[in-house]
């Protein structure tokens, strides 16, 4: 179970994640973003209520941190310890914005 | 008072198919959680078995249908948990399976490769060997 929350204001997007980031749920946020990041120049994901991913998820952040290199900022903000724990061993932690 | 367990193992046959996941981590979270297994342990060994289903979903009967078993077997102290994977499939060793380059910035970075690298490194062992026909895959944490 994956609740996905946009929150669009001017050019930023806040993404609200809630449950699951897996293989399961992975494809429903890679096909809400699509296009949504057209003209988007502040992106910022919630994860405060993320409870899981795995690496179906972090390749939507990786592909979504690659579109915002070319257009604007990306954060990744409220990330558990465990999930920190995660982009930690991935190497994530260097590439995303972790707030 | 707990239930004291004897070595045991628990077995799952289902269709190697990644609309299992959920039938698969059930099963999983299910044993975990009689073991009062901690929270972060069981969040690591769900990531580990995902990824390792999901490759297997994927790739080992190359578009056609097979099983996996997936057993858990419990040490009788309760100090950790071993998964093997069992499939008829197309050989595959993820153990000798280079690890993707995580110093590469993101435009760099490769999507292939993460899972593997997840499950390297959150548990504490991962052993591969090919039997008469069968991968057989073990990931062992120790709480």
């Amino acid at each position: 179970m994956l609740n996905i929350i946009k929150n669009a204001q001017d050019d930023k997007l806040e993404v609200v994640l809630e449950g699951r980031l897996d293989t399961t749920t992975a494809p429903s946020l890679d096909a809400e973003l699509k296009g949504a990041l057209d003209g988007v120049k502040d992106l910022k994901f919630d994860l405060t209520k993320l409870e899981y991913i795995s690496s179906a998820g972090l390749r939507v952040l990786l592909s979504s941190q690659k579109v915002m290199n070319k257009q604007g900022n990306m954060v990744v903000a409220n990330a558990s310890e465990e999930l920190k724990e995660i982009f930690d061993v991935t190497g994530f932690s260097d590439i995303l914005t972790i707030e | 008072m707990k239930p004291r367990y004897i070595r045991s193992m628990r077995e799952l046959r289902v269709q190697a198919d990644t609309e299992k996941l959920p039938e698969v981590l059930g099963f999983v979270d299910g044993v975990l959680e009689e073991l009062d297994c901690p929270m972060k342990v069981q969040l690591q060994i769900d990531v580990a078995v995902e990824e390792l289903f999901v490759n297997i979903s994927r790739y080992a009967y190359a578009g056609g249908q097979g099983d996996v078993v997936i057993g858990i077997e419990v040490p009788d102290d309760h100090s950790g948990v071993s998964v093997t994977f069992k499939d008829n499939g197309i050989p595959f060793d993820p153990v000798s399976h280079t690890d993707p380059d995580i110093s590469l910035s993101a435009d760099e970075r490769e999507i292939g490769g993460l899972g593997i690298l997840m499950v390297r490194k959150s548990m504490n062992s991962m052993e591969y060997e090919y039997t008469d026909g069968t991968n057989i895959l073990t990931i062992t944490k120790l709480f």
